[in-house]
């Protein structure tokens, strides 16, 4: 028999005036995994930060384990049992794994931090969720992002929560990374403490979840057991509308034209013997696992960390390409893994932003093309209050839009794209698949990076599969997951 | 070669002691050319002097650095310190407990309101600390139109006194540095800096309560700066309001950064500070020995704070790069 | 929904606030004394704040690019104490001089963007060492105190004008420079150079893969700082003559003026106009010091706790862009 662990009743939240959050509800019982799913901006994060004392709830009532709780700091939800693992890293680099864990909350031993008790109770966090691999005195800056995110959730147990909130744990994650996460929360379920979970991808929710709880709009759409709802009918609440088939199909016209990005026998420290072709008009998908060479071959086609073996050729000419300017100059955009990071001038206008390769690039910059930026914005169905809105306030999807603007106004040939849609709701998912099948309509050549199997396999022609930085092998656009992990693992072809 | 040799680093700490004895053997080696000697007991214990002044104010300055924070109001802290003290003291010797017990306080809350303006109401600390420099500025110049108090001969003596060649304040600096590296790596507060440092927004997350660590740092470090005052209190036998000019605080920035402190906090120490404040003292005792025109020791110094940022950046740009997969030429 | 949010940014926008501010300060100042705004006496005004506007749009180049430069007040020393050394009272050598020293303030820049930009030191660091160089070169080279003289025709851009102009009297070459730095400095902010200067204090490497050439705009911005102060060394040195102490602090005065304008110390914010009229704010500040008769020792306490006070008022209005544990302000 399972006890009710949480009750929230009527959040409500606004920020400077805005609602965010009104009158929702969420319960969980003990050693339940639970998801909570909506479109970006439904509010999933915010409900997870009152829960977590990040934020304070302006309306509703928060009971735990049958007492009345209010929280206004961190510290007073993880006294009450409550941790988080957010989306952000949550630990400092500088600092060790036992360190990090025991961050806020050191053991002491007459009045001073007990170090070697830190170490000690962190080996056996670790040992009980069955890692073996993770020293407590690595630091942790050292470490790979799975690793990273075990020490978070160690961090989380040590603080002997009942309740753990994970925010996208698997947004940073391949898909093997993510098996690892599978166990340990199946392991956590066994240990009875519950988790919320937030994610965008439905088939972690249907492997993972025993409830889900739908936001939309800062309110509650329904909370119903994982058995009785069906995919389909998931994200037709999340939008509110069915969308009928995940991926668009390839547009009418589309004609896979000349080789416009060829490179033969590339290689530099990270990658090597990278033989890869894309025409006009082709998507061509790159898989792998996390660190098998995605993003590095991407880094190194528009000249980040550039190869230092082989050739590349633009459109049957050969370049060197030693720097993102050249790549630019060559025709070839990068639509990088981290907008906030590496895409977006966060407190500039979306104006500024979606001029910003032509501002840069004296090669590409022509007043005809910028005269286009504005219809390119509204082309990608850009929702701003309009074009002097500084782009740290719209949604992540939106953000996602300007970041592809900014390079299609430079009309590049070859596009480029790092997982485009990472952390974005899917409305603006669906909108930017609808973009990658129309540029290869008009003819340039898509180089797809994502983790997201589902997303290769759905839009790309061809796919490349990389394994320890090098290519595994290549199927056709279509291909099965298993074929695809086959590769990917390095067990060759199924 | 299947396997690469991974060569040990050094640290950052063990680099710049290895520096700093780099730096006094050149300076023993440019000493004896000019015919004279660095080690004499003299040079020895002008060295040893200056170590103590700038030592105090880098020893709390390494602590805001390490939050990120910065103290630009440490040089009118001390000079308002020395006032302070010298005219509590009023040449009676058994004023001087409740003098220094004055200076502290007095110079615990300079800290204090730094830190809190600082942390509360989310003024950059460049700001804040230029602004509280400013406002004791104008204090003293309104106040002190030249030296003021008294400082008894007994109090003079943790200016002048030696142990072998050794001063007293030099120990005094030594067993607070040994104090401040204890209280970072033992205590809550001082573990809790580095987090705050490193990303305060991990630490609050943590349960850190970010302001408070923060304004602890404001706090010790003007108190530092209070026992620099009681420093130049001592050495003069007076209370001075010039001794802000002597931009005492650009020298102890100096010195934490040449210590290998990061100026954006989260990772250094106090043990590398020391060191630093050693390299800039036989620095200023070489060029003494060797008379050069002391506007030349300003130019040197300048060059010497780049270049070992420099170093430090190149360093950290090595630490941060990605392991490769593909070594060169190793590929088939 | 959205809309208040915009609005409630724009009326707390810090760029706006320095600009109410002016007009408080200049309130008082005319409450105090009317006859600070008859042509004469405004004209000596602003012929005096020239220079710290004209180092206020220098020094925000820097700033906006996510750097400092503390190396301008010992540059405009530097500036003063080379004219008089090398002109030596010779009319003839004042535009050769003139030359040099625009090369000297350039290389200055050059020299702490490279610094910068290649070796990756922050401008703190080179800044701090760089004022510490020039401080001892200067005192070095001329023996510790400065010699020779400048010459007249050097002294009219500090000190002359237009004369005998109706109303205003004189209007000053200073004024007239001010205005030309102020109208170039804001055309340059709307050219591809000051967005990209802007992109890269905001965010470095998303400018950086947008093919930006970062580093190049960071050095610029140091060099247009190092013009900025041979343009204010050239201003001061003819209005107030030579010593070697005539830029002691100023830079601290300049970033002081900068941040009052609402510019945020890390780069991407505020407008150079803003600024300037921080600049403005300062120099009509020290007026109604003066005005209220109080001793010119405790001009700095006043600046120091007004710098504060603006800063955390400021600091208070900003929306917090991402979640924190503190107290959601009211």
């Amino acid at each position: 028999m399972t006890e009710t662990l949480l009750a929230m009743r009527g959040i409500g939240k606004s920020f400077l005036g805005v609602p965010v959050l009104s009158s929702v509800d969420l319960t969980m019982n003990q050693g339940e995994v639970h998801a909570l799913v909506g479109e970006n901006g439904a509010g999933k994060s915010t409900l997870m930060k009152i829960l977590a004392g990040v934020h304070t709830a302006d309306a509703g009532t928060i009971e735990l384990d049958g007492r009345a709780v209010s929280f206004t700091h961190p510290l007073q939800a993880q006294h009450a049992g409550v941790a988080s693992v957010f989306q952000e890293f949550n630990l400092l680099p500088e600092l060790t794994v036992a360190e990090n864990v025991h961050l806020g909350r050191e053991p002491k031993r007459r009045g001073l931090i007990d170090r070697r008790a830190m170490v000690d109770a962190t080996a056996a966090i670790l040992a009980d969720l069955g890692v073996d691999d993770l020293p407590p005195t690595a630091r942790v800056g050292s470490l790979s992002v799975a690793h990273q995110q075990i020490a978070e959730i160690a961090k989380a147990l040590s603080q002997g929560a009942d309740l753990i909130c994970m925010d996208e744990p698997t947004a940073a994650l391949a898909d093997a990374e993510v098996e690892l996460l599978y166990r340990l929360v199946g392991r956590l379920r066994e240990r009875g403490t519950a988790v919320l979970y937030v994610s965008h991808r439905l088939k972690e929710i249907f492997d993972l979840c025993d409830r889900i709880t739908v936001l939309k709009d800062g309110r509650l759409v329904d909370s119903v057991a994982t058995a009785d709802i069906t995919p389909d009918d998931l994200v037709a609440k999340m939008v509110g509308r069915r969308i009928e088939s995940q991926f668009p199909e390839r547009l009418p016209g589309t004609v896979h034209g000349d080789v416009r990005l060829k490179v033969a026998g590339g290689g530099n420290d990270y990658v090597d013997g990278i033989d890869l072709e894309v025409r006009a008009g082709e998507i061509v998908g790159l898989a792998g696992l996390q660190g098998s060479g995605r993003t590095e071959i991407a880094e190194a086609v528009f000249g980040i960390a550039p190869f230092t073996r082989g050739t590349v050729e633009v459109d049957g000419a050969p370049v060197r390409i030693t720097r993102p300017r050249k790549a630019i100059g060559a025709g070839i955009a990068l639509v990088t893994e981290d907008r906030k990071a590496e895409g977006l001038a966060l407190w500039q206008s979306v104006r500024a932003n979606a001029r910003m390769v032509l501002d840069a690039n004296a090669r590409v910059h022509s007043r005809r093309r910028l005269a286009r930026v504005s219809d390119l914005l509204a082309s990608l169905d850009l929702v701003a209050r309009g074009e002097d809105q500084e782009v740290r306030f719209l949604s992540g999807g939106n953000q996602q839009k300007v970041v592809v603007a900014k390079w299609l106004a430079a009309e590049p040939g070859v596009i480029v794209l790092d997982e485009p849609t990472r952390g974005i709701d899917v409305g603006a998912k669906h909108k930017l698949y609808s973009v990658i099948r129309e540029l290869a309509a008009e003819g340039l050549a898509v180089l797809l990076i994502a983790s997201e199997l589902i997303e290769v396999i759905g839009l790309a022609d061809r796919i490349v599969v990389l394994h320890d930085g090098r290519i595994a092998g290549e199927l056709p656009g279509g291909a099965t997951e298993q074929q695809v992990m086959a590769y990917a693992t390095g067990r060759g072809p199924e | 070669m299947t396997q690469r040799l991974r060569t040990p680093r050094l640290g950052t700490t063990a680099l710049i002691y290895l520096a700093l004895a780099g730096v006094l053997a050149a300076g023993a080696v440019a000493v004896a050319l000019d015919g004279g000697n660095l080690f004499a007991t003299a040079n020895l214990v002008d060295m040893l002097t200056r170590t103590s002044l700038t030592g105090f104010l880098a020893i709390g300055m390494t602590l805001v650095i390490l939050c990120r924070s910065l103290d630009l109001s440490v040089g009118y802290t001390a000079a308002l310190s020395s006032l302070v003290a010298a005219t509590t003291m009023d040449g009676q010797a058994a004023n001087v407990p409740l003098a220094i017990a004055a200076v502290l306080l007095v110079s615990g809350l300079i800290g204090a309101a730094n830190g809190a303006v600082t942390a509360y109401l989310g003024v950059n600390p460049f700001i804040t600390t230029l602004g509280t420099g400013l406002i004791i500025k104008g204090y003293l110049d309104t106040q002190y139109k030249g030296p003021a108090g008294d400082v008894p001969a007994v109090f003079q003596q943790f200016g002048y006194t030696r142990i072998g060649p050794v001063p007293m304040s030099t120990l005094v600096m030594l067993a607070v540095a040994a104090a401040a590296i204890w209280f970072l790596r033992s205590s809550r507060t001082g573990h809790h800096m580095y987090a705050v440092g490193g990303d305060a927004d991990v630490a609050r997350m943590s349960g850190i309560r970010t302001g408070r660590t923060l304004l602890a740092a404001h706090v010790l470090c003007g108190m530092t700066a209070g026992v620099a005052g009681l420093l130049l209190a001592a050495r003069f036998g007076t209370g001075s309001a010039e001794a802000y000019t002597n931009l005492y605080e650009l020298d102890a920035i100096a010195a934490v950064v040449l210590g290998g402190t990061l100026l954006l906090g989260g990772r250094g120490g106090v043990a590398g500070t020391v060191a630093g404040v050693a390299i800039l003292a036989v620095l200023d005792t070489v060029f003494n020995v060797l008379q050069i025109d002391p506007f030349a020791k300003d130019v040197l110094r300048g060059v010497v704070i780049i270049a070992a940022v420099a170093i430090y950046a190149r360093r950290q740009l090595d630490r941060t790069a990605r392991r490769p997969r593909f070594a060169e030429g190793r590929a088939s | 929904m959205t809309r208040a949010r915009e609005l409630l940014l724009r009326a707390t926008n810090p760029t706006a606030t320095v600009f109410v501010l002016l007009v408080l300060v200049f309130a008082a100042v005319f409450a105090m004394n009317p006859g600070f705004f008859e042509g004469p006496s405004l004209m000596a005004f602003l012929k005096q704040a020239a220079p710290l506007v004209i180092l206020a749009a220098g020094q925000y180049f820097v700033i906006v690019s996510g750097n400092f430069d503390l190396s301008v007040g010992a540059l405009v020393g530097a500036q003063v104490v080379i004219a008089a050394r090398l002109i030596d009272g010779e009319e003839s050598r004042t535009v050769p001089v003139m030359i040099v020293m625009a090369l000297f303030g350039i290389g200055v820049g050059l020299v702490n963007g490279l610094i910068t930009t290649a070796l990756k030191v922050q401008s703190f660091i080179t800044t701090l060492g760089m004022l510490l160089v020039l401080y001892g070169a200067i005192r070095l080279w001329t023996g510790g105190a400065p010699t020779g003289s400048l010459s007249e025709s050097f002294r009219q851009a500090g000190r002359m004008g237009i004369e005998n102009v109706p109303v205003l009297g004189q209007i000053p070459w200073a004024l007239l420079i001010m205005i030309a730095v102020g109208a170039g400095s804001v055309l340059l902010m709307r050219t591809r150079f000051g967005r990209i200067l802007m992109a890269a204090g905001d965010n470095e490497r998303a400018a950086a893969l947008s093919g930006a050439r970062v580093d190049t705009a960071r050095i610029a911005a140091f060099v247009l700082s190092g013009l900025s102060a041979t343009v204010a060394g050239i201003l001061i040195g003819g209005f107030a003559g030579v010593s070697a102490q005539v830029g002691d602090g100023l830079e601290f005065t300049v970033i002081t003026a900068v941040v009052l304008g609402g510019v945020v110390l890390g780069g991407g914010r505020g407008s150079v106009l803003a600024a300037m009229a921080g600049a403005l704010v300062i120099e009509a500040l020290f007026t109604l010091f003066n005005q209220m008769a109080l001793p010119a020792t405790l001009r700095p306490a006043l600046q120091g706790a007004i710098i504060i006070a603006a800063v955390a008022y400021a600091a208070r209005r900003r929306p917090v862009p991402t979640a924190t544990a503190s107290p959601t302000p009211s």
